[in-house]
């Protein structure tokens, strides 16, 4: 059996850009803060889901420092998909960081080989669509867990096509 | 021949490496300059490659037949022969790759002379050997001397042995690896095995290498390790190949990776024979990759793809569920990461290698985990010794390492020694794991990656915790848990906080153990039966009795209250949360418990903080308002809620992300027009956004546990209690009762729930939950009940005490000051009301002695309002006591109404003042009451010949009907000569409201009439409505004077038609003739007053008469005023004869003709002694603005010019003459209301008449 875990994190960076006050400016100091709680996280199947909550959150290293590698002024160009975060024993870890600094993660069972990097690449695609449809719901608060139902089914689906 | 070669053998190996060639490559791969080195071996016929075999290392690439016969019969006889015996063979085995090298000597030539020319040989050669191909022979002369012909020749055979040597290089490596390939797509055939194809492979491999090729000798091993990889996949999918049997032998062999020698040929025999296990092949396949990628100096992609190995190898066992002793793959792994890591140590530099942690650190940490397993595994990490069974695994695992390899036997640190130290005994195993996981840690630490640090630092935790010693391990889960938090990771906060737990119990850390359990009691990540086992803790401790002795011992707890419940939201009632004193304030707390059970509160108590607010009576009404309202989710009906943490995120953890901005839009006006000068936004809440982070870890966020020593709670300030609460779980509902003794404003600060020896604190309460209480003075106002208080009758007051803070006591009563003006009616049925929530009603007494009405008041309590109603009666003053007179005769005299008289009705108001002294204060209370007068009286005098009539009309300027009884006019001081006749017949009559009653009284006299006259009238009135008609009459009074009551003169005025005509018609001048006529001699008093002058014993007084119609009926023509003396004798009568023209035909009225008395200036008698009878001056013609009769006023001129020749310009600087009014009834008017007929001129009209 194959697992796979796909897990989105937050970051609020960016969020008030458009500040027009030396106040709220002040303020998006504060708040650029990487904080990286998590927006949504879920996996399948559930039984080893600490273990698998230590190495998203682990993983948190390896995307800021890879967000870091790349240089400020190439940050408009750079590639979203962060790649292989790093293998482990039983996993592989993917990245994914949007222009706002949200953080999608995915996390692979290591034995399932049927996901190559363009399947992965087109996953992070279609969670990044669907994040973005979740954002623009006017009644979700932005740094608030997803609960959105139509989030939710897509990763299920993604999740039941990918294992 | 052999001596021929040996001799050049040297310089032929010395040389041919030191140009490179340009290699031209198949299949598109880019040409590259390499070096060729050959190894040179005499020919024999066994060496030569049998059909198929394609050993690649040995192959003979090129056939060289050296020869230096320089002679033909030589050549002739034998070494041609053996040159043909040569080619066939090499023909036969298929080789075209040949040269043939003619060395050619000086010497040799000197000692032959006749021998043929030298080209001769060669030509022979080329002719028998080389048909087409001439480049195959070729001469290298003089190769042992340092000559330029000799250097030549050797460049030039050198070169071309490159080339050949390359080409035959290059089409036999082309045939090789075509033949590879071919064998590669045989790899689903049956007999097809993996092993011999690497072999095949590998050669392809080690050619690369040694031409120095590694990128391409790298390709090869990965495209083995890839067409590996594929197989073993496949077998997981099913498809599985018979060669990879071999490879899912038990692995017997653990040693690990070995990569110190180039090639590790044990393993290559062993996978040349067919018998080495997936282990052995991937660590030999690694050690060869190893070494090109160290040649290829790129040792961190070394440490990149070990890590990558080791995961896919303990992958790949578990796919092709090869079995393994447990632990012997932990073993391989941390072997294989030391082996690689000594291995890249071995080749980089101090400063690389820590420029470059993030490459090593994950093999640092692979090892230190499987480590870490392995010591679980041997029972290396607990308190007690290993067991029997532990020590087995230990001998096994250690077995399978085998002997350790003669390369590292000598070094102190191999990868060996330390396993087989480190699984010795539990010293030696600690010892290594905190070494390693140090190491880790640091490396994490410095390259930045702080969560993969507390990773291993938690791991370490556990470990301490595991060998009994939790001092240690609590700074690594202190520090990791703190992460967690901060992050806001629930189940990562969770886990820790249990191991937290368990850390804090033993080392008997009371409180912040409570502080934790009560955490993960609350913890909805855990299942119930650890929360309640959580919650138990608590309680078990919170029911102990303290510790008797001991100072050290707190006999309470004081724990966060976030952990245990969360605020909901407060509720006031009422409402608007601002109270009076003493009022009841009743606070209804939503609280939600966390914990699992029903929860026994004894008292729950929120410290209240009092500030005594300056003027406590301001903060009312609006203000309430605003002060409820001001938390963020703060409404405007006494409901404060209380932000919530985000669900998932557990107890204590909603405190920890930052508030939401609150942001009002602002707008700046500017004060003078209310233009927007600018807007912005405000964020309220920047004190807690901006506050620095790391301060903010206060009792709100408990993440360890420490709690800050100053929670105790306050006893001694006022506070909230509930006591003997029990809290279910989920929401609460708790009410208070607020304190409200003192005026003030009163903010709960902090919540403090008691569970046994237990305290739940939550150390301030945010948003900001207030109310106030405020203290009234008592207040007494009266207000009329209707809309308007009317004077004269008894009228109805309400008198409302607002009691305020005093509390009326029996016997309390009002004392009101008596006016005459305003006495105060009692009435029998006068009850005053308390109101309250119960309307209560009780009677009043009032006593009224000479100077003060009385009023008791019955009991009141504070902060109720007491009513009754008073009557009282507001005498009208008998005279306006302002001149307030409008005399309405002919609107001569008008006086302006004053500021008493009402704005719209004109009713004339009395203020009346009350003074009140009051129980409650020891100054007396003046109280204003207005009242309206509602009626208005006006008088005038008519006059009819000498006949007088005096007028009184009585407006009702009030909204009641009234009824009028009794009009009376008396004179004030009597006179027995005057006598005032009634004319009016109704004894009493409705006057409505707004409307008027006339009455009228004619004057009869004997004696001449004083100057002046005081007459009074008076009537008694009482509204329709009133019910006793009797009693209800009150007396009217108006008193008016009148002055100069008698007829001084008689007007009469005639018009005249024109001679000759019966009427006057229009456009016609006809004759106006005006007699004034003296009426009366005038009185003593009259005399005095009226200026006369004596001239020639005649006593004349002068007046001015003028004809003014306003109407423009008439055109005056000719003079239109004048002064005439009158004689100050009765009955005499001057006449002015004037002209008029009608204007318009039909009954005119006649023109009006008005009086003056004219007084000349007194102070300028001598200027003008003698005053013409017909002077005129401008001022008076002004007088005749109605007149726009320019010949008229042309006329004037003309006669001023003539009758006061000069002084009419003197006259302009001096003092005018004054010119006074009569009073009315001095001057009647006998014409006043003539008309006189004026007929139309006939000819002068015409009609037109339009027919449509």
């Amino acid at each position: 059996m194959h697992q796979v875990r796909l897990q989105i994190k937050g970051s609020d960076e960016a969020r008030y850009s458009y500040s027009i006050d030396v106040q709220i400016s002040a303020v998006l100091q504060y708040w650029s803060k990487p904080k990286n709680y998590p927006l949504f996280i879920r996996s399948v199947p559930v039984q080893n889901e600490l273990k698998f909550h230590y190495t998203v959150h682990t993983s948190l290293d390896v995307v800021e420092e890879k967000i870091s590698a790349v240089g400020k002024a190439m940050a408009d160009q750079r590639e979203l998909y962060l790649g292989l975060l790093y293998p482990t024993e039983d996993y592989k870890v993917y990245g994914y960081v949007t222009n706002s600094k949200v953080k999608f993660v995915i996390v692979v069972d290591s034995s399932n080989t049927s996901l190559r990097d363009n399947e992965i690449r087109s996953m992070f695609r279609k969670l990044h669509n669907s994040f973005t449809d979740v954002m623009c719901n006017p009644f979700y608060n932005p740094g608030d867990t997803i609960q959105s139902k139509a989030f939710d089914s897509i990763v299920s689906a993604m999740m039941v096509q990918a294992s | 021949m052999q001596c021929l070669f040996t001799s050049l053998y040297t310089s032929l190996a010395q040389q041919l490496p030191r140009e490179s060639m340009e290699w031209r490559r198949s299949y598109g791969r880019a040409p590259k300059m390499i070096h060729l080195e050959a190894n040179f071996v005499q020919f024999k016929e066994e060496l030569l490659p049998k059909d198929g075999n394609r050993a690649l290392l040995t192959f003979p690439f090129l056939h060289i037949y050296w020869t230096d016969c320089c002679d033909t019969e030589m050549y002739k006889a034998s070494v041609k022969d053996d040159m043909l015996r040569w080619q066939s063979t090499l023909r036969l085995h298929g080789s075209v790759d040949w040269l043939i090298v003619v060395v050619e000597s000086e010497a040799k030539k000197k000692n032959k002379t006749n021998i043929l020319p030298r080209t001769s040989i060669v030509d022979k050669i080329r002719n028998d050997f080389c048909n087409k191909q001439s480049d195959r022979c070729v001469v290298l002369s003089d190769p042992l001397k340092e000559s330029s012909r000799s250097q030549d020749s050797w460049s030039a055979f050198l070169t071309k042995l490159r080339t050949l040597l390359l080409m035959s290089f290059t089409k036999n490596l082309g045939r090789f690896e075509d033949d590879m390939r071919t064998l590669r797509e045989k790899r689903t055939e049956p007999g097809w095995s993996f092993c011999d194809y690497f072999m095949v492979q590998e050669e392809l491999a080690f050619v690369f290498e040694m031409l120095q090729q590694f990128e391409d000798a790298l390709v090869q091993y990965d495209e083995l390790d890839a067409l590996f990889t594929q197989y073993v996949l496949n077998f997981g999918a099913g498809d599985g190949a018979n060669w990879l049997g071999s490879f899912c032998a038990p692995v017997k062999r653990w040693s690990g990776l070995l990569l110190r020698r180039p090639i590790d040929m044990e393993k290559r025999e062993l996978i040349q024979r067919g018998e080495a296990s997936l282990l052995d092949l991937r660590s030999y396949l690694f050690s060869r990759q190893c070494t090109l990628l160290i040649f290829l100096q790129r040792p961190w992609e070394v440490t990149q793809r070990a890590l990558e190995l080791l995961h896919n190898c303990v992958q790949e066992l578990r796919l092709l569920e090869v079995y393994v002793v447990q632990g012997a793959l932990d073993c391989w792994v941390f072997l294989s990461c030391l082996e690689v890591l000594h291995r890249i140590e071995g080749c980089c530099d101090r400063a690389q290698l820590e420029a470059n942690c993030s490459h090593t650190v994950g093999l640092w940490t692979y090892a230190t985990e499987k480590l870490k397993s392995l010591g679980y595994l041997c029972g290396l990490v607990a308190e007690k010794v290993p067991t029997s069974e532990d020590l087995n695994r230990t001998v096994d695992l250690l077995a399978g390492l085998g002997e350790e390899r003669p390369e590292t036997v000598n070094s102190l640190q191999s990868p060996y020694k330390k396993l087989n130290e480190a699984l010795s005994s539990v010293e030696a195993f600690e010892k290594h794991y905190l070494e390693l996981s140090h190491a880790a840690m640091e490396m994490y630490r410095a390259i930045g990656r702080m969560r993969s640090a507390r990773l291993i630092g938690k791991s370490l935790a556990e470990f301490y915790m595991k060998k009994g010693d939790p001092e240690r391990a609590e700074g690594f889960l202190d520090d990791s848990l703190r992460s967690y938090v901060a992050e806001g990771w629930s189940l990562q906060v969770t886990h820790t906080r249990k191991q937290m737990a368990e850390c804090q119990k033993l080392l008997q850390q009371t409180e912040d153990y409570l502080q934790t359990s009560a955490l993960l009691a609350g913890d909805a990540n855990l299942t119930e039966e650890e929360r309640k086992h959580f919650c138990q803790e608590i309680l078990t401790f919170a029911s102990q009795p303290p510790a008797p002795s001991g100072e050290h011992t707190h006999t309470t707890v004081a724990l966060s209250m976030a952990a245990f419940a969360q605020l909901r939201q407060m509720q006031f009632s009422p409402p608007g949360a601002v109270v009076h004193v003493g009022a009841a304030l009743q606070l209804e707390l939503r609280v939600r418990c966390l914990m699992p059970v029903a929860m026994q509160v004894e008292q729950l108590a929120a410290t209240l903080h009092f500030s005594l607010e300056q003027g406590g009576a301001r903060g009312r009404a609006g203000s309430a308002q605003r002060r409820t309202g001001q938390g963020p989710q703060g409404q405007g009906d006494g409901v404060v809620l209380f932000p919530q943490g985000s669900p998932l995120a557990g107890a204590g953890m909603g405190a920890l992300l930052p508030p939401a901005l609150e942001l009002y839009e602002m707008q700046d006006r500017s004060p003078s027009d209310s233009s927007l000068t600018s807007t912005g936004v405000v964020c309220k809440n920047m004190h807690l956004l901006l506050r620095r982070h790391d301060s903010s870890a206060s009792l709100d966020t408990p993440t360890a546990g420490a709690l800050p020593a100053a929670v105790a709670v306050d006893d001694g300030a006022q506070m909230l209690r509930a006591r003997d609460i029990t809290l279910q779980p989920g929401d609460n509902s708790i009410l208070f009762t607020a304190p409200t003794g003192e005026p003030g404003s009163y903010t709960l600060r902090q919540l403090c729930g008691s569970v046994g020896r237990v305290q739940f604190v939550q150390s301030h309460i945010y948003p900001v939950v207030q109310y106030e209480v405020y203290s009234q003075e008592p207040q007494l106002t009266i207000e009329p009940l209707s809309d308007n208080l009317l004077a004269g009758i008894p009228q109805k007051v309400k008198f409302t005490i607002a009691t305020g803070h005093y509390s009326v006591k029996k016997g309390d009563a009002l004392q009101l000051s008596n006016t005459d003006s305003m006495p105060i009616l009692h009435s029998s049925c006068c009850s005053a009301t308390v109101l309250s929530k119960r309307m209560g009603e009780s009677a009043l007494s009032i006593q009224s002695s000479e100077k003060v009405t009385s009023i008791s008041l019955p009991p009141t309590p504070p902060y109720h309002t007491l009513e009754f109603q008073l009557e009282v009666l507001c005498h009208i003053p008998p005279t306006p006591f302002k001149p307030d007179i409008e005399r309405l005769t002919n609107g001569e005299v008008r006086h302006r109404p004053k500021s008493h008289s009402h704005a719209d009705s004109g009713m004339i108001n009395i203020d009346q003042k009350v003074s009140i002294d009051c129980p409650w204060s020891i100054y007396s209370t003046l109280i204003a009451l207005t009242f309206y007068v509602p009626f208005k009286a006006k008088h005038s005098i008519l006059s009819a010949g000498k006949r007088k009539y005096i007028q009184v009309c009585l407006q009702n300027v009030s909204d009641t009907n009234f009824h009028l009884a009794d009009p009376v006019l008396t004179e004030r001081q009597p006179t027995v000569s005057m006598e005032l006749l009634s004319l009016n017949v109704k004894k009493q009559q409705p006057v409505c409201s707004q409307q008027s009653v006339f009455c009228l009284w004619e004057m009869r006299w004997a004696k001449p009439l004083p100057l002046c006259l005081q007459c009074a009238f008076s009537a008694s009135f009482a509204p329709v409505s009133a019910s006793d008609t009797h009693t209800a009459f009150k007396p009217y009074r108006y008193e008016f004077q009148l002055d100069r009551v008698s007829t001084l003169y008689s007007l009469k005025a005639e018009i005249l038609p024109p001679s000759g005509d019966q009427h006057c018609r229009t456009g016609a001048l006809c004759g106006l003739e005006v007699s004034i006529t003296r009426q009366a001699e005038p009185s003593e008093t009259e005399g005095e007053e009226e200026e006369s002058t004596e001239i020639e014993g005649l006593r004349t007084t002068k007046l001015m008469y003028e004809v003014v119609d306003n109407s423009s009926n008439w055109a005056v023509c000719g003079k239109s005023s004048g002064v005439v003396s009158m004689p100050v004798a009765a009955s005499a009568t001057h006449r002015v004869q004037m002209e008029v023209m009608p204007l318009f035909a039909g009954h005119l009225p006649f023109p009006n003709i008005k009086v003056f008395k004219y007084l000349p200036h007194n102070a300028v008698p001598a200027i003008q002694p003698d005053t013409d009878s017909c002077l005129e001056n401008d001022t008076i013609s002004l007088l005749d603005k109605g007149l726009d009769d320019q010949g008229d006023t042309a006329s004037i001129r003309s006669r001023g010019s003539v009758h006061s020749v000069g002084s009419g310009e003197q006259q302009r600087g001096l003092p005018m003459p004054r010119l006074e009014p009569f009073s009315p009834g001095q001057v009647f008017y006998w014409s006043q209301g003539r008309q006189v007929l004026v007929l139309p001129v006939t000819d002068d009209h015409v009609m037109e008449v339009n027919v449509t």
